[in-house]
């Protein structure tokens, strides 16, 4: 659950048995124990993030062990490796077709800026210039370690979510959908560009 | 190769070959072709030599002197193989180096992928990041970058656009 | 079931009606080992044309070597086959030394002997493990495989100071001597992994379900293979005994007793044979280099090389055999501290020339076998 204050009625209440929440709470705790990964190792943090599913690492009591081919029925995308050009457009429409709420974990030094890669000439220098990230866990390769910290920070993250404030919910959910880009003669250019 | 193997060898394909088809180059092992005999001496090296495997293909740019150099890498496999059997060769393994030379204006060189098919993806690498064209190719198109991509990054002279 | 009966059955003999169909898979898709995507033409399950599209990890590391001095090249040969980061390093440094003449003690050789071996170990385990998920037995090979592999990977931790991008091996040596708890875990790891695959076989290699599927599957002919260039366990399934190892005789290889396993058809299912029982190669070379390097009074670990190095004019052609097959780096030197071209010959990429061949006839479920079999690592193919 959050790192709510206990009021001392609520906690006379507990020790009689009876748990009081919000829906909020629920919520957002039945979603945060719950976030089944996109399998989206493009390069050497794939390899990482396979070692943390390993039995030492464990993702799975993180409730995460399902890691989901189809990006139709995953919640987070870890961008784990390199984003080139010319993988670009596919990463931007993977993340469209991600049903909300949806999250995006950017894990590696490439996936946040480009990493070592960065003056390549067809590297994209981090994967925010066309997906918005939430959480950015740097590394080259971050241990497995480090990736259950971003894991953990993505679960504090999602528990101090309000409904009220969130895109997807409400009478008027808009999915917050990414123009994909395009392939130029020298570049990536986006559609408005050209 | 031993020194005594590089100078059979080179002996062998001097009776073999036609006068002018090949030239020594500076260090052993290395041969500088022509063009246009590059096919020639390739049938030569590989059915009559034996070597038979092509292990790398690459392209240098020679901004300085205005031509690009495709250089082969050859080995000979079958020979090699017979070392784990605990059998003598019974001749050279390798590496024996072919250079060809094509100016910049004009960068074409005959495709070796019917002699040795390693050179298929070898090539269209070559072709796509440094623009020099395989005549012959079955297939020449890029690979690592898309199709609409127009310039040729590992030339020298290649300048990327300020991001 | 009867072995016998698990033949590959031609397409003739089937009398459904099929259609015509194009099929994309990946460059997303968990079973390609990376991003690499294939436009497969299909008559109904069969496969007609299969098309191979890469570049969807082109780093551009060879524009980005010619603008590093040569040491600050090594951390990049890590992140080429990003599974054996210490056999790509050792393979740069054998370019480099080879351009300038540099001696290697050798101390440092029997240690870069050992890490070769022990990245060996590790990618054949992972290499089964992955086939074996491809083939549908969703990762529960990979655990084991996983398992063995971190034990190796503290070791690399102890050694170089990372897990997997360990910058271990310099020009002439190596860049640290071993600590003091290495050899103790070294030799417990080199004891109980013939125990490991031991297990391994127990669980596989007589399996029903992975005979059937993988006999006569993707079988290349050894003359074939040869024509492409092909090397490493894929070759010598094919029943061709070509071990970079055995020919040039590369660092204290000439002095260590070692077999070469081939397999007869040249399937998968001898690709599969042919990693494990080099597995247990590598076991018994790991034995010889321990002993090596007791008997090897303490000495330098890396001789004197000026930090920026700068190798005369020239070109160099070093390999060494990586766990996935040849590879190679070419060097042409122009006098100063950066190299002015500076190239890979990668062996995921020559090995995936004949993938089309080897698909053809075979059904959809196939084509992600045969290339679990071949063993690739996207960052290699497209550097």
């Amino acid at each position: 659950m959050s790192e709510q204050e206990i009021s001392p009625e609520q906690l006379e209440l507990e020790r009689r048995g009876i748990f009081l929440t919000t829906v909020e709470g629920l919520y957002n705790w039945g979603r945060r124990s719950s976030m089944w990964p996109m399998m989206f190792g493009l390069a050497c943090c794939a390899i990482e993030m396979i070692a943390t599913g390993a039995p030492r690492f464990d993702l799975a009591r993180f409730g995460s062990e399902l890691f989901r081919a189809s990006p139709r029925q995953a919640d987070v995308m870890i961008v784990a490796g390199t984003v080139t050009k010319k993988m670009a457009p596919l990463v931007v429409r993977l993340y469209n077709q991600m049903p909300e709420p949806r999250y995006v974990v950017a894990m590696g030094a490439c996936a946040i800026s480009g990493g070592p890669f960065r003056e390549g000439y067809a590297v994209v220098r981090g994967v925010d210039r066309y997906i918005p990230v939430d959480v950015y866990i740097p590394g080259c390769p971050p241990r497995p370690e480090s990736l259950l910290h971003g894991w953990m920070t993505l679960q504090r993250l999602i528990d101090h979510q309000r409904l009220k404030d969130v895109p997807w919910y409400g009478k008027d959910g808009n999915t917050r959908e990414r123009p994909i880009p395009l392939y130029g003669a020298h570049d990536l250019e986006l559609p408005e560009e050209r | 190769m031993t020194d005594a193997e590089w100078i059979a060898l080179r002996d062998r394909m001097a009776r073999a070959l036609p006068a002018g088809a090949f030239e020594e180059g500076p260090a052993d092992g290395v041969i500088h072709v022509q063009p246009r005999s590059l096919l020639y001496v390739g049938r030569y090296l590989l059915e009559t030599e034996g070597f038979d495997y092509l292990s790398n293909v690459t392209g240098v740019d020679w901004l300085a002197e205005g031509e690009f150099e495709v250089v082969y890498h050859l080995y000979a496999m079958r020979r090699g193989a017979r070392i784990a059997r605990g059998e003598d060769p019974g001749g050279p393994l390798g590496p024996l180096v072919l250079k060809v030379r094509v100016p910049r204006e004009r960068p074409v060189v005959p495709s070796v992928t019917s002699l040795w098919p390693s050179a298929l993806w070898q090539e269209r690498e070559v072709y796509d990041l440094m623009g020099i064209r395989f005549e012959g190719h079955p297939d020449l198109r890029r690979i690592y970058l898309w199709d609409e991509y127009e310039d040729h990054p590992l030339r020298k002279d290649y300048a990327p656009k300020e991001d | 079931m009867n072995r016998e009966t698990a033949v590959h059955v031609p397409m003739e003999v089937e009398e459904l009606e099929t259609e015509p169909i194009t099929l994309n898979i990946g460059p997303q898709h968990p079973s390609t080992h990376g991003v690499f995507r294939m436009k497969v033409q299909l008559q109904g399950e069969t496969i007609v044309a299969l098309e191979p599209i890469l570049g969807y990890l082109h780093r551009c590391q060879e524009k980005l070597a010619e603008g590093h001095t040569y040491l600050q090249s090594i951390p990049y040969t890590d992140r080429l086959d990003y599974i054996c980061s210490m056999t790509n390093n050792h393979a740069y440094v054998l370019a480099v030394e080879k351009l300038a003449g540099i001696e290697v003690p050798r101390r440092a050789e029997c240690i870069r002997v050992i890490m070769d071996e022990l990245t060996r170990l590790l990618n054949h385990a992972l290499a089964v493990g992955f086939l074996l998920n491809d083939m549908g037995a969703w990762l529960t090979p990979v655990q084991y495989g996983l398992r063995e592999r971190e034990k190796i990977l503290d070791l690399f931790e102890m050694a170089s100071g990372s897990r997997m991008m360990c910058n271990y091996m310099r020009f002439g040596g190596v860049a640290h001597d071993l600590p003091e708890g290495f050899m103790p875990l070294l030799r417990k790891v080199v004891a109980e992994f013939p125990g490991f695959i031991d297990e391994y076989e127990r669980f596989l290699t007589t399996n029903e379900i992975l005979l059937s599927r993988c006999k006569y599957v993707g079988i290349l002919p050894p003359d074939r293979a040869i024509a492409y260039g092909v090397t490493g366990p894929v070759l010598r399934a094919s029943g061709v005994p070509y071990d970079v190892r055995k020919v040039d005789r590369y660092s204290l290889y000439g002095e260590i007793d070692f077999d070469v396993p081939i397999g007869t058809v040249g399937d998968v299912y001898d690709r599969y044979l042919v990693r494990i029982y080099e597995m247990r190669q590598s076991v018994r070379i790991l034995e010889q280099a321990i002993r090596m390097l007791e008997e090897t009074p303490p000495g330098d670990i890396q001789s004197k090389v000026p930090r920026s190095l700068k190798p005369p004019i020239g070109e160099a052609y070093g390999r060494i055999e990586s766990p996935k097959g040849e590879l190679g780096f070419y060097l042409v030197s122009d006098g100063s501290e950066k190299p002015y071209r500076w190239r890979v010959r990668a062996p995921s990429f020559v090995n995936l020339t004949p993938l089309e061949e080897m698909c053809r006839g075979h059904k959809v479920a196939d084509i992600v076998l045969i290339l679990g079999s071949i063993d690739i690592t996207m960052a290699e193919v497209d550097r």
